[in-house]
């Protein structure tokens, strides 16, 4: 374990190295429905994004930096019950506090823990391996998994492999959308934007190692003020993630809003996998196989009965004004 | 602040009372994480409500709102009971010593004095016993029953911890684990600090909510220390500056005062601010009271200030009661005795009590002028939204004019934080549509009414004609124009008081500072507070070095902080008698031999000995207060007082009704109702997705936070049978309002006097107006009354009652 440095949020910027521009095909290490997929012609540090849950207040600045960074329109909703808005992850809401009013049956008192959801950035990525679309879905050699849009089919395949349930495909582009770990920002030496905006330097960024260095300290401390199960989420069962958690209660991140204790990709994904590669996925159409998977994996986008008729609704209203 | 943001880090404790900093003031609360990180340092807060500040809190107790002062009281009491006192800092840095006339007493919850038609106190008791030598009688060895130490203890005797438990709720283990640790930082190198906002100032005995707790940290020793202090969290980026520049009704800038009616001429002004000192050697900084006054008067009317016509004072306008405050404003209003009124950057529709009688005020005007960079309620008043503006626009014959102004990001000035610093800025975009600096209009408004004036006379024309308006563009002043006013000149030739051969600055130059400031007409400024901002040496609230040597958090070349740069207020009381740290860990500034040097700018003459002159230089005594003399309007010991609308009896007297000395008119007293019908206390606050009511206009902000909200105990719910997310009504003696029931386990029952009360929680951040869904505001219930002595409303703690209900109705308009 190497020591850690200070942490790298709004304070500067991370020891990565910059790169002369966005991540490439020469950084690919996976490329979805793609078999062969040669070797990156450069291997960057892998980087992670550490979230302290223990620091958090809950400030939201994080999505609003998200919204501003990517330039992204959440529709505005109502309350329902809680602080967190939007209600869930959406097409246009990549990253999400979830609020957690939870009594500890050990010590009988309430504890408000606050987690920031996205997507996980998981070493071994559920989404990749279950999308049929050629290169939709990428891998970098620096451990960022990204979606490539334009080469989305909006299948919905993503989501069902995912183990966080973190991609939303869009009813209006009907594209899925996720976190990028700010790949665009991070490919020119810049941390995530919600990074920079955390103002108790809750989010840090930097390279995994130095992220794992740093979360063993803040650990340490944590034992010190009498959380003795305060651990570091990384989990193997997807290869280890690249946006990681430190938590108060490593030994239940159920309790926070049910972050899994044990993720693993669906078993349907990995026999799913393991067809593709049977056949020749090149070679499918992903209709054939989409119609048999279909019913499995579930969550593809279906246009329902409400979003037809609101769907009518707009194009009256537009049609009126233009009247 | 005493201290500043950046110093919070070199803490050991932080108190959150009276505050929710996570949620109110997240970017500066990353101090308190750093403190926490790199020091240990752990976290208490108290607060009715489990907040976002809880969520990270080391440790949690409820209290009632409203009952601050009981628990102070009772935390002073048990570090007295329990020797966690800093001796060496109360005998020699506080008033303990100090004999108190023998008159002065109490008894039923009143100190001496009273006078009950006139809600007022007689303060004649309320002093010290002087000695023939026209100082302070003191007792060094603190056995004189007469000492302020002595009437300490006796004063804070009746809060128990039990009796702490039944006026806050606070449970009694809660209360004596906090005692635990705030015990710790009466140790010279163990140190608190207090960070608090609105949650103790709007209370109608606000200011004694926060005597309360500086007082326990004098007696802890946590005062001038790094990592300690008194830090208020103020709530708008610029409110210091706001206080600073005296934008009140009853103060001119620099916390000079305002003349009242009885102060005839300049002579009889200054005659009540002697300060002479009221033990031996001290500093009693307020000495210099004329030369701040004369250079004000000075950088007013210029030339025509002249020692003859008493530098123009007569100019000034006289109150002819204490405070021509907001409250009192829209008493008038709502009497029909104001005909015009300007609200600039306000919007008292949501910020102020009553909401019914504001909107009936405010249809009593001739004329409204709004100056805002945003669209706000009030400038809307008379516009129907349905149930959340029901007003008949067709009844209301006021003219309203809007003035749309730059916001902050389109301007260039300074900001003056909570810790003091002026930062300055520079636009970063140009100003949408018509909009136009503050200083522009009011620059026409003022040349208008001068050429008005010039044409047509009128009574007393001088202070507007003889105004001192020296800009290079008359239309628009400068921010640097007007810093450099505010920061004063030299007029004449100033020189060394002591060596007057020695030339300090030439007619025409920018004062190094305040201690540059004469009584002679030879000097100017604005704000003497604010001298040395921009002096010859240039622009110094543009600075941003960020060396800052050994880590001390001091950041000397960020900004420029007043007063002469210094960072930490009383910086002297870090070091002991003798001029050594209390804590060489923590070392802030020390006697070398010779003189004072540090980390920070000595906050006393770097050449005064030590043992002679005390810390605590703006004082006559040289020392702090743990008795306050006349100088609060409520007594000189906070004393336990409930708010004017509680659900309990005050313990110590059943017969008084919220803070005796404060001031209530007439209708507003008639509309404060009882725990009979509204047995639910009522609290508001903000939430961190909002800033005020700015925010509501900013899509992104509207969806993280999008619509009005009440927060309910899951035990009240089940008592209303209401569900969370359902519609309920909220109601007071004074308005009703509709929201979402939040039901949440962070609010509890709280058990006070053997009752079960339930708090409701009111965020503040709704209208209608902006992109935010439509709401209301807690200001729609909350009571016409403010604190005794600074008249800030009562908004934090009320009375209401609860029901489930229907969705309001949105209006006509949108």
């Amino acid at each position: 374990m190497t020591a850690a440095t200070p942490p790298t949020t709004a304070r500067s910027n991370p020891p990565v190295e910059q790169l002369e521009s966005y991540f490439g095909p020469q950084d690919l290490v996976r490329r979805s429905a793609t078999l062969d997929q040669p070797a990156p012609e450069r291997e960057l540090t892998k980087v992670a994004k550490l979230i302290d849950v223990t620091r958090c207040i809950g400030c939201k600045a994080c999505q609003s930096a998200c919204i501003e960074w990517n330039d992204t329109h959440p529709e505005m909703e109502d309350f329902a019950g809680s602080y967190m808005n939007p209600h869930d992850l959406t097409p246009e809401m990549f990253t999400l506090m979830r609020f957690t009013e939870w009594e500890n049956p050990e010590t009988n008192q309430l504890e408000w823990l606050i987690r920031k959801d996205g997507c996980m950035h998981c070493e071994d990525p559920g989404c990749l391996k279950a999308c049929p679309a050629p290169g939709a879905i990428v891998q970098y050699s620096n451990g960022i998994v990204d979606f490539i849009h334009e080469n989305c089919i909006g299948c919905g395949y993503c989501v069902s492999g995912c183990p966080f349930d973190i991609p939303r495909v869009s009813k209006v582009t009907n594209v899925a959308y996720k976190c990028t770990l700010c790949s665009d920002r991070v490919a020119v030496g810049q941390g995530p934007a919600c990074a920079k905006a955390c103002p108790t330097e809750c989010i840090s960024f930097g390279t995994k190692d130095d992220m794992k260095a740093q979360a063993e300290e803040r650990i340490a401390e944590l034992k010190s003020r009498g959380f003795e199960n305060a651990g570091l989420y990384d989990p193997d069962g997807v290869g280890g993630t690249h946006v990681m958690y430190v938590l108060h209660h490593a030994d239940k991140p159920e309790v926070y809003a049910g972050l899994p204790a044990e993720p693993r990709i669906s078993p349907v994904v990995e026999t799913w996998k393991g067809v593709t590669k049977y056949l020749g996925l090149a070679a499918i159409g992903a209709m054939a196989v989409g119609t048999t998977l279909h019913g499995l994996m579930g969550r593809a986008n279906k246009v329902s009965h409400e979003d037809e008729e609101k769907a009518e609704d707009l194009v009256e209203t537009e049609e009126g004004t233009k009247r | 602040m005493t201290n500043s943001w950046t110093d919070i880090k070199n803490t050991d404790l932080v108190i959150v009372m009276g505050g929710n900093a996570a949620e109110a003031h997240p970017c500066g609360f990353k101090w308190v994480t750093e403190a926490k990180a790199r020091r240990g340092a752990r976290l208490i807060v108290v607060d009715p409500r489990f907040t976002r500040t809880a969520s990270v809190a080391d440790y949690y107790a409820p209290i009632r709102p409203g009952s601050d002062i009981a628990w102070l009281m009772g935390m002073i009491r048990w570090m007295i009971e329990n020797d966690k006192v800093q001796w060496d800092y109360v005998r020699n840095y506080t008033n303990a010593s100090l004999l108190v006339n023998e008159g002065f007493g109490w008894s039923d919850g009143l100190f001496t004095g009273y006078e009950p038609e006139k809600r007022n106190y007689d303060m004649s008791t309320w002093e010290y016993q002087i000695g023939d030598d026209g100082f302070a009688l003191t007792d060094p060895t603190l056995r004189d029953p007469r000492c302020v130490w002595n009437l300490l203890k006796a004063h804070v005797d009746p809060y128990t911890p039990e009796m702490v438990e039944r006026i806050c709720g606070t449970p009694k283990d809660r209360f004596l684990r906090i005692a635990e640790m705030i015990g710790e930082c009466s140790a010279p190198d163990k140190v608190m600090t207090s960070m608090y906002a609105l949650g103790w100032t709007q209370h109608s005995k606000g200011a004694q909510n926060i005597r309360g707790m500086a007082m326990l940290q004098l007696i802890l020793g946590n005062i001038g220390m790094r990592g300690g202090g008194m830090n208020a969290l103020r709530g708008h980026s610029n409110i210091q500056g706001l206080t600073d520049m005296g934008l009140m009704s009853n103060l001119l800038p620099g916390y000079l005062n305002m003349p009242t009616e009885k102060d005839t001429d300049f002579d009889t002004y200054l005659s009540k601010r002697q300060y002479k000192p009221l033990r031996p050697d001290q500093t009693s900084y307020w000495q210099n009271y004329p030369k701040f006054m004369v250079s004000y008067l000075k950088a007013m009317w210029g030339d025509h200030a002249t020692k003859e016509n008493g530098w123009c004072f007569d100019y000034l306008p006289k109150l002819d009661v204490a405070n021509y405050d907001i409250l009192r404003m829209f008493d008038m209003m709502y009497k029909g005795e104001v005909n015009l009124y300007f609200c600039q950057g306000f919007n008292p529709l949501l910020a102020f009590p009553n909401r019914a009688k504001l909107t009936t005020a405010l249809s009593k005007l001739k004329l409204l002028v709004t100056m805002d960079p945003l669209e706000t309620e009030t400038s809307r008043f008379w516009e129907n939204h349905g149930d959340f503006n029901d007003v008949d626009p067709a009844a209301i014959e006021t003219e309203v004019i809007q003035l749309p102004t730059t916001c902050f990001a389109e301007e260039e000035g300074s900001l003056t934080n909570s810790g003091r610093w002026l930062q300055w800025h520079w636009p970063g975009g140009s100003p949408p549509g018509e909009a136009k600096h503050d200083t522009w209009i009011m620059a026409q408004i003022f040349l208008r009414v001068r050429e008005l004036y010039r044409q047509e006379g009128g009574t007393v024309p001088e202070p507007i004609l003889n105004l001192n308006w020296d800009y290079a563009d008359p239309n628009e002043p400068t921010a640097e124009e007007l810093a450099k006013e505010i920061n004063g000149r030299a007029l004449g030739q100033v020189t060394d008081l002591v060596d007057t051969s020695k030339v300090l600055a030439e007619p025409g130059k920018l004062l190094q500072n305040f201690t540059q400031l004469r009584d002679d007409g030879s000097t100017s400024s604005g704000c003497w507070i604010y001298s040395g901002c921009w002096n010859e040496q240039g622009n110094n609230m543009a600075r941003r070095d960020t060396s800052d040597p050994d880590g001390t958090g001091a950041y000397l070349n960020w900004s420029w902080s007043w007063p002469v740069n210094r960072r930490i207020l009383y910086n002297r009381a870090s070091a002991d008698l003798d001029g050594n740290p209390w804590d060489p860990e923590r070392k802030l500034v020390w006697w070398n031999g010779e003189k004072w040097i540090g980390y920070d700018v000595p906050d006393i003459a770097v050449t005064a000995k030590p043992g002679t002159v005390m810390p605590f230089i703006m004082n006559p005594e040289g020392v702090s207060r743990l008795f306050s003399r006349g100088l609060m309007r409520d007594g000189p010991f906070p004393i336990h007082m409930e708010p004017f609308e509680s659900p309990v009896a005050n313990f110590l007297n059943p017969d008084l009704r919220g803070n005796p000395a404060a001031r209530i008119f007439e209708d507003d007293a008639a509309q404060l109702a009882t725990s009979a019908d509204f047995p639910h206390v009522g609290t508001s606050y903000r939430l961190t997705e909002h800033f005020h009511y700015w925010t509501k206009h900013n899509p992104v902000n509207s969806v993280l936070q999008p619509e009005f909200f009440v927060e309910i105990s899951e035990e009240l719910a089940k008592e209303k049978g209401i569900g969370n997310a359902d519609w309920v009504r909220v109601w007071s003696n004074r308005g009703s309002i509709k929201a979402k029931a939040y039901v949440t386990k962070r609010l509890k029952p709280l058990m006070c006097d053997g009752k079960a009360l339930h708090v409701v929680g009111i965020p503040l951040h709704w209208g209608f107006t902006g992109a935010a869904r439509k709401g209301f505001g807690p200001n729609s219930l909350t009571p016409f009354v403010g604190d005794a002595n600074v008249e800030t409303p009562e908004s934090k703690a009320f009375l209401v009652n609860i029901e489930k209900t229907t969705p309001p109705t949105e209006g006509a308009t949108s």
